[in-house]
C-alpha cells in the first residue's frame, strides 16, 4: 500500500452561519512538493487554514495530516505539522531563545533536546547571534525567519504558511520564499504556502486555485495553464475566477 | 481517543512546565502588573480598612475566637481579590492573545486541548499565589499575620483552589467575550459585583441585618466562599460548605471553558478565532 501523502482534504465545506466559506474543497499535497493555495482575500483561505490546525472543526468532510484525521486523531496530526499564522504570533517581551523554548515545551521537548534544537533552528534562520534579543527588536522579515524556525523546531514533514510575505517589502519577501523553497530541496519538507501574490508561484510548483470558497483547479502549473488554456498563470487564475464570478 | 497516544508523562510534564514558565516571564517583564497587583489590595488595607476600622465592628465569628482588628477581618477577602483580578488578567491576555493570533500558537500545540487548557490554568494560580504571598509579607510589617506561622502553609492550598476557581472563570468569560474592547464591560459586571456582594469587606450576619435579599445573592456568590475558605484555612481549619463549593464551581467553570475553546462545539467558531 502507497504511503499517504502529507495532506489530503476531501470535500471539506464550511459555513458561518448563513455565509458558505468553503464548498466542498478537495485537493492534497504530496510529500516534499511545495504546493501554493492561490485566492483572493475572501476566498477561504484562512478558514481553511483554521480547519487544518484544528482551530475550527470541520462540519462536512475530512483532513488527513500523513494518514492521520484531524477530527480524530489530533494529537498525531498536530505533530506532524509546522505552522507559520499570517499574524505575528511571536511574544513579542520574550527573547528569540525564550520563544523558541517555550514551543519547543508545547511539543514535549525540554532540556539540553530543546537547547539544542533551539540554537540549531535560530543558526539556520542566520539569526545565531540574536537569541537573546527580545522579539521587538527584530524586523519583519527577520521574524518571519525566526517564525519559520520555530515552526520547524519539532522537525515537522509538514509545513504550513498563511500568507507569509503580507506586510514585507520585496526584498524580504523573495529572501522568506527562497528559504522556504531551499527547506523543501534539502530537507524533503511538504509545504503548503498560501498567498494571494501570484508571482510567487514557480513552474514547478502545486498549485491549487480557491475562489469563493471553491477549488477551481489543482494540479502542476502546467495543468493548470492547461485547464485555463492561458500561457502564464496570473492569465489562468484571471480566466478561472473570472468564469466562477460570470456564472454566480 | 489517542490525541497523544506518542506522549509520556514527562513530556506531559514539560509542555506544562513550559507554560508555566513563560506565563512567569511575561508577568517578570511586565512589572507594572506585580506593583498595581500588590499595590490594590494596599490601598484597601491601608487606607480603607483604616478607615473604616472605627465604623465598622466584627463580633466573634468562626474561626476567629476573638475579638479582631477590621484589618484583620478584610485580609483574605483581598488575598482573594488578587487572584481575582488576576484571573480576569488571564481572561483579558486570552482575548488579546486570540486577537493578535498568540492564541494559536498554543492551541495547535499536539496536546490535548483540555490539557493547554488547564497548563495555562495552572500558570496564572502560581502568579496569583506569588502576588498574594508578596502581600502577606508586607501585611506581616502591619501586624497582620496567622494565629501561628503554619498558617501561611495551611493557606496555601485553599489559595491554589480558589485560584483555579476564579482562573476558570476568567477562562470561561475569555472565551465567550468577542473583543477587547467588550473587556471593560465584563469587568464592571463581574470584578465589582463578584468583590461587593461577598464577605470580603463585611461579615455576612451583617448584610443579613439590612438585606435579606442581598444575603442570598452573597451566599450564592462563588466569590465568598472563595474568601471564606482562605480565611479559614489561614487559621488552619476547614470550612467544608466552601470547599465543596469552591471545587464544584472550578469544575463547572473549567467545564464550560473546556466545551468553549473545544473546535468542534464552541464559540471560536463565530467569532473566527
Amino acid at each position: 500500500m502507497s504511503e499517504p501523502p502529507a495532506l489530503t482534504i476531501a470535500h471539506v465545506s464550511h459555513s458561518y452561519g448563513a455565509r458558505k466559506a468553503l464548498e466542498d474543497v478537495s485537493f492534497g499535497v504530496e510529500r516534499g512538493a511545495f504546493a501554493v493555495l492561490l485566492g483572493l482575500n475572501g476566498a477561504g483561505k484562512s478558514t481553511l487554514f483554521s480547519l487544518i490546525t484544528r482551530l475550527y472543526a470541520a462540519r462536512e468532510g475530512t483532513i488527513e495530516i500523513f494518514g492521520h484525521n484531524v477530527a480524530r486523531e489530533p494529537g498525531e496530526a498536530l505533530r506532524r505539522l509546522g505552522v507559520v499564522f499570517q499574524a505575528r504570533t511571536l511574544d513579542l517581551e520574550l527573547s528569540l531563545r525564550q520563544n523558541l523554548l517555550y514551543h519547543a515545551a508545547l511539543h514535549g521537548i525540554g532540556g539540553f533536546e530543546a537547547a539544542r534544537k533551539t540554537k540549531e533552528a535560530l543558526a539556520r534562520a542566520g539569526l545565531g547571534d540574536r537569541a537573546n534579543d527580545k522579539a521587538r527588536d527584530l524586523s519583519g522579515g527577520q521574524m518571519r525567519r525566526v517564525e519559520i524556525a520555530r515552526a520547524l523546531l519539532h522537525e515537522p514533514p509538514l509545513l504550513l504558511l498563511d500568507e507569509p510575505t503580507v506586510g514585507l517589502d520585496v526584498k524580504a519577501r523573495a529572501d522568506i520564499l527562497a528559504h522556504v523553497r531551499e527547506l523543501v530541496r534539502a530537507k524533503g519538507l511538504g509545504v503548503l504556502w498560501t498567498t494571494h501574490l501570484i508571482d510567487e508561484v514557480a513552474d514547478d510548483d502545486a498549485v491549487v486555485i480557491l475562489h469563493k470558497g471553491k477549488v477551481l483547479g489543482a494540479g502542476s502549473a502546467a495543468d493548470i495553464l492547461a485547464l485555463a488554456q492561458a500561457g502564464t498563470v496570473a492569465e489562468a487564475f484571471r480566466s478561472l475566477t473570472a468564469e466562477l464570478d460570470i456564472a454566480s | 481517543m489517542s490525541a497523544a497516544a506518542g506522549f509520556s508523562p514527562r513530556q506531559y510534564a514539560t509542555c506544562l512546565g513550559g507554560v508555566v514558565w513563560r506565563e512567569a516571564l511575561r508577568f517578570l517583564h511586565q512589572r507594572e502588573r506585580f506593583v498595581s497587583a500588590l499595590v490594590r489590595p494596599l490601598v484597601w488595607l491601608f487606607i480603607f480598612a483604616a478607615g473604616f476600622r472605627q465604623v465598622l465592628g466584627v463580633s466573634i465569628i468562626p474561626p476567629y475566637d476573638t475579638y479582631v482588628l477590621y484589618e484583620v477581618y478584610i485580609t483574605p477577602g483581598l488575598m482573594a481579590m488578587i487572584q481575582l483580578f488576576n484571573g480576569m488578567q488571564s481572561s483579558l491576555s486570552m482575548v488579546y492573545d486570540r486577537e493578535m493570533g498568540n492564541m494559536r500558537t498554543l492551541l495547535v500545540s499536539p496536546f490535548p486541548r483540555w490539557f493547554l487548557l488547564g497548563s495555562k490554568l495552572m500558570a496564572g494560580v502560581a502568579v496569583s499565589i506569588l502576588q498574594v504571598y508578596a502581600y502577606l509579607i508586607i501585611a506581616y510589617f502591619w501586624e497582620i499575620e496567622p494565629p501561628t506561622f503554619w498558617g501561611y502553609l495551611t493557606v496555601l492550598p485553599a489559595l491554589a483552589l480558589s485560584g483555579l476557581m476564579l482562573g476558570a472563570l476568567g477562562m470561561l468569560l475569555s472565551s465567550l467575550i468577542k473583543q477587547l474592547e467588550n473587556f471593560a464591560g465584563v469587568m464592571n459586571f463581574v470584578i465589582f459585583p463578584m468583590f461587593f456582594a461577598s464577605s470580603a469587606l463585611y461579615p455576612l450576619w451583617r448584610v443579613k441585618e439590612s438585606s435579606p435579599w442581598l444575603f442570598y445573592v452573597c451566599e450564592a456568590n462563588p466569590f465568598t466562599h472563595a474568601v471564606e475558605l482562605i480565611r479559614f484555612a489561614f487559621y488552619q481549619q476547614v470550612a467544608w460548605d466552601s470547599l465543596a463549593l469552591v471545587v464544584g464551581f472550578t469544575a463547572v467553570f473549567l467545564a464550560g471553558a473546556i466545551i468553549a475553546y473545544d473546535p468542534s462545539k464552541g464559540m471560536l467558531m463565530r467569532k473566527g478565532g
